[in-house]
């Protein structure tokens, strides 16, 4: 490979691919779908709200730093708080770690995009939308103001609750929606995006971290959205999931919030720790030391994670064997993390390290973080937790946490990645300055608040009467609050002041090892010269000249003959060649989408149902415009040459395809939702002793036992179809998918019916709530499938379905194996389970 | 010179840091046996805390100093499986064994007394419940024998509070529809400070108690008093009392009010406070309260009787400062 490249061949390969990836310019700007532009609106975005919660922390300080102060009044503050909470959370911490995934991850995978670019813009115009109506709610008086997580009855009871709460539920649980479709399309990218050779054991730590955290997304927001459902029913409807007069339970909420949110702050911290995987090796001029160790630290810390979340709850009055058993498995939690802080010293120490802006903020963030892990090792012991629960000890711990865990390494990873995405150098001085204002302002303010919650402080209390101690402790934390925010604002100016007082950045400028610094020159708009083969996981130190040998397209798809976007599609393990994947190009549907989706969100929020209604339909029927041109489009030829002599194919249907995996994994989540419902209904029998209550008169076993029958009959028809469509069969496929329908409507019907004919009140006890809830849930399933076979039928006289191209029906069919468990599951809970306790 | 700065520098610190744990409300000054024992976890934890603290940051700091002789590969691996997995497995081992221990002394289940306590949208109702005799009521303050092994049983009406006086012990929720438990053993007679510490809507920041801890005698015969009628039960302040509708809510034993909406004020005068812990008791304060109970205490169920004339108010605040 030493011939001189053909220059004329190389501009003419370039000329062509920036054509193909260009964005686009003027208004229609907007319609990018590139993971370069989505990924910075992203950031950006969730940058400017973490700036406004951290302008309602400063009022809220404001607010305390004297006894018996008036500066607001305690609507507001209440306000204030649970917006700040839950914007740091919910529109900050988790969106963040999508934005900045979404920004990196194709480039150190040698992708050219992730795999749904479309999806990407559709979450981030979700994000944006949900983002502003919970953000604004605050200058109409109207936030949301019972806490972050929103305990029932204050939060249901009419009484006590205003607007506030459908605002939080019905705007996260749109931005959620979001969450979960970025965390789909990252584990994609991961899984099937990879450049030939990088196999599994051979991707970047980043990517590792991705994985793991899009996975735990996956468990982890699907009960909240489960929680947020019945909390919606309750307020909209008045069923009585959270009222104990009529069979709830409070405690149910906090069950399913915890079983989120505890997995959440992992979810908010692995991603940060991923960014210090890939500063710490780059700083100390070596591989990582313990790659085996950190990936399994890494896991363990996220399986652990889903079993910690009663620690929360240590002081409802949870049996002793319980708290036991939640205060050791918090504990382990701490050993996993352990293993990741001490990989990064071991790597440091077998290492040259090089102390540059990013490795002071690693530092910084260690310091904050170990303390917070000290402090947390603290508060999950039960008996201190008795005493630190919902003080100001725990604000202390959980800031501690997040800032060390989460903020600190995220600025670490703004000044590593920021020439990466703009080319330019950020200031070492201006870096050094916010680094040493935030980390002493931080520790200023919330150092003493240990001391202000061990000495009674409750938190989420807008005042304190003088002389209990508290007063000289909060005058201190608001002035170290007031220096944090300096620094906020320095390492804010050093971020938007304009590009060319900033120096241009040098290739590689930290002499990087992996693979997204190849590229050097964020003007391209093609993310990668050419993909290359991978033999190692520090590609950049290993493999001679590879940045070189990319730039002259030496590697796979040089080229955009056919004037497509392209990609390439390899194995989950070994990463082999398997297709080369056409992306769709720029479009404004997804805004628009996300624009009539969100409309009907926001509209059920002030109960205009019929503009709920209309919006929705219209959102999904601007969906389905988007499916019908922008995915499984059928290519004008078979295959093509990818270069270096290999042919793949440019159409992949069932689990070779990234469309397979993607219905797969959205079922996934889908079903742990459809789980959590479930467990309510389980929940409820555990704790009341008569569950069925005796009077319940309903739903029976006829109606259930039809619906499953029917489910099973849909699905049957759909397996069936699917393989006849193989074998050429089209037509007769297109009948049984329409065959397929029919049972499925009348599964439905019959599902919805059981409860209705045997007169279930769902706002007479929780069990009829419940059981419709499951009712709903399952018709809605079927619905969706009907309408997605409708559309596999229209698809088909279209022509756009046929025997070698049916990535519609597969998917199809794959969501029918999830609905048919649904069906069956909801037929078996609601109608035969009673009869083995011996109600119904 | 300069050597010897650091060390009053760290003495000062450290008195700062002692008396930084002192206060009527403070988990670290205990005054009963549940808090010293959680007080005496914190501390141990809190030094084991510090020295690993500096430990790891020693270390990385080291780690990350430039231009030190390099490590092996196999040698920087041992560092993760024994400072990273090893000792943190055998601490936290330790740690969780000696913590737990604690549980079982802390959740007694045989008790002397017992004391139900309802939370309420901003106050506390508080009923004494005695061996051979009717319970007796009273509201937003708690009286225990120092001593005794007391168990309360909590519950609320409307929404999730949290009963919590730190000098005496950790805090349990009170959850509509379930009862809960809590037992606490105080020692150290003398006036604390409690507060709810689940937020509970507007005046979650208003919703404090006093608990006094008492010598066993001089409880049993407080008890003996605060089961008694009121102490003037006839006259101009009971019949304005009556007249202004109080008694719609409230109970004041002795009298025909006998409601059970809002705090029972048969011996209001004996208490500390006034409002569930936001003013000093006094006939001023208590008039005060009756006339601005919602600016005091947001999205309380009480009206204010800001329209009551002076001589009305006075009349009242009296007649109930009176009653010890």
């Amino acid at each position: 490979m030493s011939e001189a490249p053909d220059q004329a061949l190389l501009a003419a390969q370039e000329d062509r691919l920036r054509r193909v990836w260009e964005t686009p310019g003027g208004w229609r700007y907007w319609s990018a779908v590139n993971n370069t532009e989505v990924g910075v609106w992203y950031t950006a975005t969730s940058f400017f709200f973490f700036l406004f919660a951290g302008v309602l922390a400063l009022i809220m300080r404001g607010q305390l730093a004297v006894p018996d102060n008036d500066l607001v009044s305690p609507g507001l503050y209440n306000q204030l708080f649970t917006l700040h909470g839950t914007m740091m959370m919910f529109l900050f911490a988790v969106p963040i770690f999508e934005a900045v995934a979404i920004l990196i991850l194709p480039q150190m995978l040698a992708a050219r995009d992730l795999p749904f670019p479309r999806l990407s813009a559709f979450g981030y115009w979700c994000f944006l939308i949900g983002g502003v109506f919970v953000a604004g709610s605050i200058f109409f008086n109207a936030a949301p103001d019972g806490g972050w997580f929103m305990y029932p009855p204050l939060t249901t009871d009419p009484e006590f609750s205003g607007i506030g709460a459908d605002i939080w539920l019905l705007g996260l649980s749109f931005i959620e929606v979001a969450s979960i479709a970025a965390a789909v399309e990252l584990i994609v990218g991961v899984l099937k995006c990879r450049p030939p050779g990088m196999r599994i054991n051979l991707i970047p730590l980043y990517c590792w971290y991705v994985l793991i955290v899009a996975g735990m997304i996956l468990f982890a927001f699907p009960p909240l959205i489960a929680g947020d459902i019945l909390f919606e029913m309750e307020r909209l409807f008045n069923w009585p999931f959270f009222d104990p007069s009529r069979g709830g339970d409070p405690i149910l909420w906090q069950h399913l919030f915890w079983i989120f949110g505890h997995p959440e702050v992992y979810i908010i911290f692995l991603p940060s720790i991923a960014l210090l995987a890939m500063i710490v090796p780059t700083f100390a001029q070596r591989p990582i030391v313990g790659y085996g160790w950190i990936v399994l630290a890494a896991v363990g810390t996220g399986f652990l994670s889903f079993g910690l979340w009663a620690h929360h709850m240590f002081t409802t009055g949870l049996p002793i064997v319980s708290q036991g058993f939640f205060s050791a498995a918090s504990e382990a939690v701490a050993i996993p993390t352990g293993v990741q802080i001490f990989v990064f010293v071991a790597t440091m120490l077998a290492g040259r390290v090089v102390f540059a802006i990013p490795m002071l903020y690693a530092t910084g963030a260690l310091a904050i973080f170990v303390f917070g892990g000290l402090t947390g090792v603290m508060v999950a012991l039960a008996p201190f937790d008795w005493q630190a629960h919902d003080s100001y000890f725990v604000v202390a711990h959980l800031h501690y946490t997040l800032i060390g865990g989460m903020f600190f390494p995220l600025i670490a990873g703004v000044y590593y990645f920021y020439p990466f995405v703009m080319g330019r150098m950020l200031s070492d001085r201006l870096g050094k300055w916010a680094f040493w204002l935030m980390f002493t302002g931080f520790n200023i303010a919330f150092l003493p608040m240990h001391f202000t919650g061990l000495r009674g402080m409750p938190r989420r209390v807008f005042t304190y009467p003088e002389g209990l101690g508290f007063d000289l402790l909060n005058l201190v934390s608001t002035l170290g609050a007031f220096v944090m925010a300096a620094g906020v604002l320095v390492l804010t100016w050093d971020l938007v002041r304009p590009l060319n007082w900033k120096p241009k950045a040098p290739k590689n400028p930290w002499n990087a090892g992996t693979l997204e610094w190849a590229e050097g020159d964020p003007e391209s708009p093609w993310g990668i010269r050419s993909v290359p083969i991978i033999e190692s996981r520090y590609p950049l130190w290993d493999q001679p000249d590879l940045a070189r040998k990319i730039h002259e397209g030496r590697f796979f798809l040089p080229d955009a003959e056919e004037g497509k976007r392209e990609t390439m599609v390899t194995t989950v393990l070994d990463a082999e060649p398997l297709q080369v994947l056409r992306l769709p190009g720029n479009s404004f549907l997804p805004m628009l989408a996300a624009v009539f989706v969100g409309g009907s969100f926001i509209a059920a929020t002030f109960h205009w149902w019929v503009t709920t209604i209309l919006s929705g339909v219209i959102g999904i029927g601007v969906i389905m415009v988007w499916l019908w041109t922008g995915t499984s489009m059928i290519p004008e030829k078979r295959e093509k040459n990818a270069g270096l002599g290999t042919v793949l194919p440019l159409y992949a249907s069932g689990p070779s395809s990234v469309g397979w995996w993607a219905m797969f994994i959205t079922m996934v989540g889908d079903g742990t939702a459809f789980g959590s419902l479930v467990f309510s209904y389980f929940f409820y029998w555990t704790i009341r002793p008569d569950f069925p209550p005796p009077d319940a008169t309903g739903p029976g076993q006829f109606y259930p036992t039809l619906a499953a029958i029917l489910a099973l009959l849909a699905w049957g028809l759909m397996l069936l179809a699917r393989t006849r469509n193989r074998a050429g069969h089209e037509l007769k496929a297109l009948f049984m998918v329409m065959g397929s329908a029919f049972a499925a409507l009348g599964s439905g019907a019959a599902i919805l019916w059981a409860p209705y004919v045997t007169g279930l009140e769902p706002t007479r006890d929780s069990y009829d709530a419940t059981v419709w809830v499951l009712a709903i849930w399952t018709a809605v399933h079927l619905g969706v499938g009907v309408l997605m076979q409708g559309y596999c039928v229209a698809r088909g006289l279209a022509g756009k379905l046929s025997a070698r191209h049916d990535i519609d029906l597969q998917n199809v069919t794959l969501y029918w194996h999830f609905a048919t468990i649904t069906a069956l599951t909801t037929a078996l809970v609601t109608g035969l389970f009673p009869l083995a306790v011996g109600g119904g | 010179m300069s050597r010897a700065r650091p060390f009053p520098a760290a003495a000062t610190l450290g008195i700062l840091a002692l008396s930084a744990c002192t206060g009527p409300q403070s988990a670290l000054d205990p005054a009963g046996e549940d808090a010293a024992e959680i007080a005496g976890l914190f501390w141990q934890m809190l030094a084991g805390a510090a020295v690993i603290w500096c430990l790891v940051l020693g270390g990385s700091v080291l780690a990350s100093w430039r231009g030190r002789s390099l490590w092996q590969v196999a040698t920087a691996l041992k560092v993760i499986l024994w400072a990273g997995a090893v000792f943190p497995t055998v601490v936290l081992a330790g740690l969780l064994i000696h913590g737990l221990r604690l549980m079982p002394g802390l959740r007694a289940t045989e008790s002397d007394l017992r004391i139900e306590v309802v939370g309420e949208r901003f106050w506390w109702r508080v009923i004494y419940h005695r061996d051979g005799a009717p319970p007796v009521t009273s509201a937003n303050e708690i009286r225990l024998p120092a001593g005794a092994t007391v168990e309360f049983i909590l519950s609320s009406p409307d929404v999730i509070h949290s009963f919590w006086i730190p000098p005496l012990g950790g805090k349990t929720d009170l959850i509509p529809g379930r009862t809960t438990r809590q037992v606490l053993r105080p020692t150290k007679p003398g006036v604390y400070r409690g507060a709810c510490a689940e937020f509970c809507g507007a005046s979650h920041a208003l919703m404090a108690l006093t608990a006094e801890v008492m010598t066993p005698d001089d409880f049993a015969r407080w008890l003996q008093a605060e089961a008694g009628p009121a102490a003037v039960t006839a006259g101009p302040g009971p019949d304005a009392f009556l007249r202004h509708g109080c008694a719609a809510c409230h109970t004041v034993r002795g009298t025909e009010a006998n409601a059970l909406v809002g705090p029972d004020l048969t011996h209001l005068g004996s208490r500390h406070t006034v409002g569930a812990g936001i003013l000093a008791n006094s006939p001023a304060a208590i008039a005060r309260f009756v006339a601005h109970a919602d600016t005091l205490k947001p999205e309380i169920r009480m009206p204010s009787y800001a329209m009551l004339p002076e001589t009305e108010l006075r009349l009242l605040a009296d007649w109930l400062a009176s009653l010890r």
